[in-house]
């Protein structure tokens, strides 16, 4: 088993360098001069000689990327110009704000994801069934970012129940309550699509199970139907059900860009979209590079769960 | 039928699959499905091909065809080695009929564009001679001329596998390679199939290679029997010799295994029929763990199949063959 | 050839013709209530947008700062106006003509060059597949709209910019599933044939694979383009796509915002137009999705229930009572002479099914899988049921204990009885009693019929422990002992064995000790030794003869082989199209049987030693069970037919010895077929007819 788990996370290092190939590459295919493009409105003569010194532009293409490289890995991102910050200090900053936005919302859509996948699949063309399958439906096709108004319009303006935006009161907030508070109606927002995805599968993936032999077979053993349905056709759906919020990790990852934007929730999705409109080309690269790369963490961690779930595939 | 050349000759053919090493310099886990086979094909025979599950049957029989290329050896055909050509050079002569026949058939043409591809891309035929010969050929399996604008799932499987004999006829080939021809079928169906092969083998003179795990209907079909386990012919013999006396005892094991009715069996012999570990193969006889007339020699080097004191018509891979 | 035969020769081709003819795919995504709802939504949505030049609209641009933020239905704005008094009904339909253009030619694009290196890579296989395929992964390691943004980032804001953006982001998804299909059709049989038939490969991933892979395509295609429209939006909505004047639907919502808690309905009304195109999209996505997969299609996601479904107005036999003491059979003519076998004459039976019908419904037809069984099991007694597939032997078996699938397995009729006990009327809180208790299982695949999770050591405690009040300890002790029953070597270490690490051999050793478990009076084996190979099969067998000789287990053994069954059973009863058309002594039914077809099934089989012997193939086809001839179904088939085996009831009577035959013209002791039918004109020359399918078929495992 550690030996899975091992070569799982060698299996990961190629994509994390790959990754920053990528994500170093950025610069690499910006039209034009690239620190003049990068600086912008700020691109003073010395700020474009500074910077030129700092990317190596005069260095061949593999050793800037080791000069970058070698920078990021001891926690040197650079500097944003917009902001005349270090780009770590941002990036972490905003980062633990995503995290628990994310995290909330991938919690929330997993654990209802789940359970109306089931309920779904064993309640078949039931009325729960139908329920279930109308509201994935409209959490499938309901822009995030509308949805949001929609509940900062009621929830916040209306009945005046939840903030409308941020992520602390801005007088005395800051306590857990009152993040958890703020955390609600983002996090709703962010969870109904992923959650209608996993349902969706979910009921796949447990009518799929469902007709399969081995059922018949615990059915043949004269186990109840709960425990039938419970640990032998979940634990299978299950299976095939974990790489799907892995997946889905990606997504809320992302989709926290819209969430953030419309809530004003201070994560690193709303700062990458200034930063994309301030052209503070570092500060998304620095971003994108955070956020990927525990994303491949993540779905490291959902690979080494399935190995767990189903020794097949050791 | 011994003095005649022989049409194709399989020389210390073999085929692994896996091996190399990974990008960390570890061995990767390597499967011999055929380890080392010659046989001779006779012209005008029927060589039946038997063995169980994981014997490397279908293997050889891919690689006779050219759907897979073999690791070392030779596929001699009318004396030209054809091992490496591939498969465009061996299908001209070298045809092949499908274990499952509704999968042989591509769900989404007409009868007539499958029929009508080895006669377009092997033989090069304009419209007209194809015409007249898809018109012979569906007469020829018993299907009805308006069957050609069809569709396979609109076939039975007995149908769908006489329109994958007639695929297989219809690039003319010499030798037709049949692999478990009728196992996918109904026993009442499987009849059919049989003798309508048995009457094209006649009509057209072809040569049979016919693989089968049933010893019953190898037996009925077969002139020649080559039994194979894990990955070599064990035993090989003129089909009424092999079925008559068995040299190898697990031909023997085979043979006393198959089901006949009104045939009550003696008691539990306690074989598990459990198979050596394919990635770890032992160096002596692979039957060795089952066979009730092991000795330490077997465990120890792989017997060569030679003949034995049946003359040279009847070889056995055994250090003890059983008595006459 | 008979008038009845004929008639219905002569009627059967348009029948044919009916059902042969798949109905086409807009008609299935039409019969789809939601999907054409969705339909039409989107083409309302999709005209507006097209005729927008020529409708009686305002300029989309023009300002009026005068007449800005009018409420929804004022004079000449009936939408109201935006910040800058534009007219909102004027661009809510330009800004829906730009976002379902930018939508749709994103997904196109990313269709296109998706699919080509999915068909490429699996296809080509090898190091192009790998190579590919890592690129693919490297995309897809980073989170979906981050990709899109970090593209963005690169070439600047704007809503060709956006376009690209979300077309890249979205070929991953199409390269891997078309890959995946390629992958799985380039090993199919068919594309060997085409090898064989001398095509190259370009030739056959466009001629054999890309028509197989259309349809994932397009339901791909189909279930994306709502998304990508979704997407498209966002980035516009982030101020990231579509830049001023310009507009579409997200950048209208986005600009609404800023007046959101003055004028909310200027960022609703587009919120809602995405919204709806969306819905309507998704719904036509989930119809195309459901017209065009073939396992949706069929209705074979439908969940399989606890218990096969008992028709309410079901029929019941009305005779005498179950027998359970007396020492008669269910059927008046069993004690007389045919279920006996000298050793289970006397004593009640077990099991004594009584016109057992199972239904299985599909669509408008109703299947008759089994129209009117009869069975009597006596303790002890092993009766092995024979026929091909289709014939219904194994429907037979699986509705003893409601283990049909349901939908579509319907229970229409008959009485199940169980020692006394009419199973079709127990409780499920009883029937689960039963189940692996006085009644178990075996089934064919052992793969397939043991949970791949869980290790067998555990799959057999649970079956004990099911029944018996055991602790685990105890259980997993007399797990070990019968592994050991069933001969399985090194039993202690084979208990945390997974299925797939044990030989086919072994796991139906796993499955016979299962059935074991709990000292069942009754086996009901459904082709247990059918996926084995033949000295494998030679074991299990004998195993299994042992185990219920010493044991006094009354086995219900499903086969289609009379070699197995002799080698197995005391009595048995052949099928054909539902129904049992003979029974009687095992010895008896081989050498000498009184039904035609019975003769002609023993006769088709090779049979080893007798290598000379003609093959007797049956000719034609049995008839399919939703349009059961009158009279005999086999009929057609039959080489002794005359004009009354047409007509009417044909009962299952005593003939001769121990046997009991549905026939009106039996054969003698050792008569011989005559006009035994392998001429071309009867293989050939009978009308096409479909083969009777149901889940039933397919359950059985028959064609693999």
């Amino acid at each position: 088993m550690t030996a899975t788990i091992a070569k799982r996370l060698l299996a990961a290092i190629p994509v994390l360098f790959g990754l920053s190939v990528v994500v170093f590459g950025m610069i690499a295919l910006i039209p034009g001069d690239p620190a003049t493009a990068i600086l912008g409105s700020y691109a003073t003569p010395e700020n474009v000689a500074r910077l030129n010194a700092a990317l190596g532009l005069d260095k061949s293409l593999p050793q800037q990327y080791l000069a970058w490289m070698s920078g990021v890995v001891t926690g040197d991102f650079g500097r944003s110009y917009a902001l005349n910050r270090p780009i770590i200090d941002i990036v972490l900053e905003r980062f633990s704000a995503t995290l628990l936005l994310a995290g909330a919302s991938l919690l929330l859509a997993t654990l209802f994801g789940l359970l109306a996948g089931i309920v779904s699949a064993v309640r078949q063309f039931g009325l729960a069934d139908k329920a279930i399958t109308l509201v994935v439906l409209i959490g499938i096709s309901v822009p995030s970012f509308w949805l949001g108004l929609l509940l900062i319009l009621f929830f916040a303006v209306k009945i005046r129940l939840f903030p409308a935006s941020g992520m602390v009161a801005i007088y005395g907030g800051g306590g857990p309550l009152d993040i958890l508070h703020h955390l609600v109606l983002p996090a709703i927002t962010l969870a109904l699509v992923a959650t209608g995805v996993i349902a969706r599968l979910t009921r796949t993936a447990m009518l799929e199970v469902l007709r399969q032999d081995y059922i018949r077979t615990a059915r043949a053993k004269g186990l109840t139907e709960r425990r039938v349905i419970y640990r032998h056709a979940f634990m299978a759906a299950l299976v095939s059900v974990i790489p799907v919020i892995g997946i889905q990790a990606g997504f809320v990852l992302g989709g926290a860009v819209y969430v953030e934007t419309v809530f004003q929730w201070p994560g690193i999705g709303a700062m990458l979209v200034d930063a994309i409109s301030q052209r503070d080309i570092l500060l998304v690269q620095g971003g994108v590079l955070v956020v990927a790369a525990s994303y491949v963490l993540f779905n490291l961690l959902a690979d080494v769960c399935q190995t767990l779930l189903d020794p097949r595939l050791k | 039928m011994s003095a005649a050349a022989p049409l194709i000759e399989i020389r210390e053919l073999a085929r692994t699959f896996g091996g190399g090493r990974t990008i960390f310099g570890t061995k990767k886990p390597q499967l011999t499905a055929v380890r080392g086979v010659s046989i001779d094909l006779v012209q005008g025979e029927t060589l039946g091909i038997v063995g169980e599950s994981g014997c490397g049957k279908s293997t050889l029989a891919r690689m006779l065809v050219g759907l897979d290329r073999p690791t070392s050896g030779e596929i001699r055909l009318s004396g030209e080695d054809l091992s490496a050509s591939g498969t465009k050079a061996l299908a001209r002569r070298v045809q092949y009929v499908f274990q499952d026949p509704v999968s042989s058939l591509n769900p989404r043409q007409t009868i007539r564009e499958i029929l009508e591809a080895p006669m377009r891309h092997l033989l090069g035929l304009g419209r007209a001679e194809r015409e007249a010969r898809l018109a012979k050929l569906i007469d020829d399996v018993n299907l009805r001329p308006e069957f050609l604008e069809r569709y396979p799932h609109e076939f039975s499987g007995g149908q769908a596998q006489r329109i994958g004999i007639a695929r297989a006829l219809a690039a003319e080939p010499d030798v037709v390679v049949l692999d478990e021809p009728v196992s996918a079928l109904d026993v009442s169906v499987q009849a059919q199939v049989l003798n309508l092969l048995d009457r094209l083998k006649r009509e057209r003179g072809l040569t049979y290679v016919f693989i089968s795990h049933d010893l019953a209907v190898v037996e009925s079909v077969a002139t020649r029997v080559a039994v194979m386990y894990f990955g070599a012919v064990v035993e090989e013999a003129l089909a009424r010799a092999m079925f008559r006396a068995p040299l190898h005892p697990y031909t023997k094991l085979l043979i006393d295994s198959a089901p006949v009715p009104n045939r009550k069996r003696e008691r539990l012999a306690g074989d598990t029929g459990e198979l050596p570990d394919p990635y770890d193969p032992p160096p002596g006889c692979p039957f060795a763990a089952r066979c009730p007339r092991v000795e330490a020699d077997c465990r120890e080097a792989m017997p060569p199949l030679e003949a034995k004191e049946r003359g040279e018509g009847h070889r056995a891979a055994c250090f003890y063959p059983l008595a006459a | 050839m008979t008038g009845a035969a004929a008639a219905t020769q002569s009627a059967a081709p348009s029948q044919q013709r009916q059902r042969r003819e798949r109905p086409s795919t807009l008609a299935l995504i039409l019969n789809n209530r939601l999907a054409a709802v969705g339909l039409g939504i989107l083409a309302v949505v999709v005209l507006a947008a097209l005729a927008a030049p020529i409708l009686p609209l305002a300029d989309p641009d023009a300002t009026d700062p005068a007449n800005r933020l009018a409420p929804l239905f004022s004079a000449g704005h009936l939408l109201g106006t935006d910040a800058l008094g534009r007219d909102m009904l004027s661009r809510l339909i330009w800004g829906t003509r730009v976002s379902l253009l930018v939508g749709f030619s994103a997904s196109l694009i990313a269709a296109f060059f998706g699919s080509a290196i999915g068909l490429v890579a699996g296809y080509a296989g090898g190091r192009a597949d790998q190579v590919l395929m890592r690129l693919i992964d490297l995309m897809m390691a980073f989170p979906y709209i981050l990709l899109a943004l970090a593209i963005v980032a690169i070439l600047g804001p704007g809503l060709i910019n956006a376009l690209y953006a979300i077309a890249i982001v979205n070929v991953p998804f199409f390269a891997r599933n078309i890959r995946g299909i390629t992958v799985g059709l380039a090993r199919r049989e068919f594309v060997d044939a085409a090898r064989l038939s001398g095509k190259g490969p370009l030739r056959i991933l466009w001629s054999d694979i890309m028509p197989n892979v259309l349809p994932t395509i397009v339901i791909t295609l189909s279930t994306t383009v709502g998304w990508m429209i979704l997407e498209t939006a966002g980035l516009s909505f982030l101020g990231l796509g579509a830049q001023p004047p310009q507009a579409d639907l997200g950048s209208m919502l986005g600009d609404g915002r800023k007046v959101m808690f003055t004028a909310p309905t200027i960022s609703l009304v587009p919120g809602l137009m995405i919204f709806l195109i969306v819905v309507s999209i998704n719904l036509i996505g989930d119809g195309i999705r459901d017209a065009l997969d073939p396992r949706l299609r069929s209705g074979a996601l439908a969940r399989p229930s606890f218990r096969t479904r008992m028709a309410k107005d079901r029929r019941r036999p009305q005779e005498e009572p179950i027998p359970a003491d007396t020492s008669g059979g269910g059927h008046p003519g069993a004690d007389r002479a045919g279920w006996n076998n000298e050793d289970h004459r006397d004593e009640a039976p077990i099991l004594a099914v009584r016109d057992l019908r199972t239904d299985f419904h599909m669509g408008s037809e109703i299947y008759h899988a089994t129209g009117g069984v009869d069975l009597v099991i006596r303790p002890g007694e092993c009766l092995g049921l024979v026929g091909e597939s289709g014939s219904g032997k194994s429907v037979t078996a699986m509705s003893i204990m409601g283990l049909v699938p349901s939908p579509p397995g319907v229970i229409a009729g008959g009485r199940i009885g169980f020692k006394g006990e009419d199973l079709a009327e127990a409780s499920d809180r009883r029937i689960r009693q039963l189940r692996g208790g006085a009644v178990s299982h075996v089934f064919q695949d052992p793969l397939a019929t043991l949970h791949p999770l869980f290790c067998v050591g555990d799959q057999i405690v649970e079956a004990i422990r099911a029944h018996q009040p055991l602790s685990r300890r105890d259980a997993e002790t007399k797990a070990r002992e019968l592994l050991d029953l069933v001969r399985i070597p090194n039993a202690a270490q084979r208990m945390k064995a997974l299925p797939h690490e044990l030989s086919g051999g072994l796991r139906q050793r796993v499955s016979i000790a299962m059935a074991l478990a709990n000292d069942p009076e009754l086996i009901i084996a459904d082709e247990p030794t059918t996926a084995l190979d033949v000295t494998v099969q030679a074991e299990v067998l004998r195993l299994l003869d042992e185990l219920r000789r010493e044991r006094n287990t009354a086995v219900l053994f499903i086969t289609h082989d009379f070699g197995v069954v002799s080698e197995i059973a005391d009595r048995v009863a052949v099928m054909y199209a539902g129904r049992i058309v003979e029974t009687g002594r095992t010895e008896e039914i081989l050498t000498q049987p009184a039904h035609p077809y019975t003769r002609m099934l023993i006769d088709c089989v090779p049979v080893m030693g007798e290598p000379e012997r003609r093959l007797d193939a049956v000719p034609g086809r049995p008839p399919a069970v939703n349009r059961l001839p009158p009279g005999c179904a086999f009929a057609d088939r039959c080489p002794r037919v005359e004009a009354d085996c047409r007509t009417g009831e044909i009962p299952l009577e005593d003939k001769r010895g121990s046997l009991q035959a549905r026939c009106l013209h039996p054969l003698s002791p050792g008569e011989a077929l005559s006009g035994g039918a392998t001429s071309k004109g009867s293989q050939g020359g009978k009308p096409h007819r479909p083969e009777p399918r149901y889940p039933g078929a397919h359950a059985q495992g028959t064609s693999p």
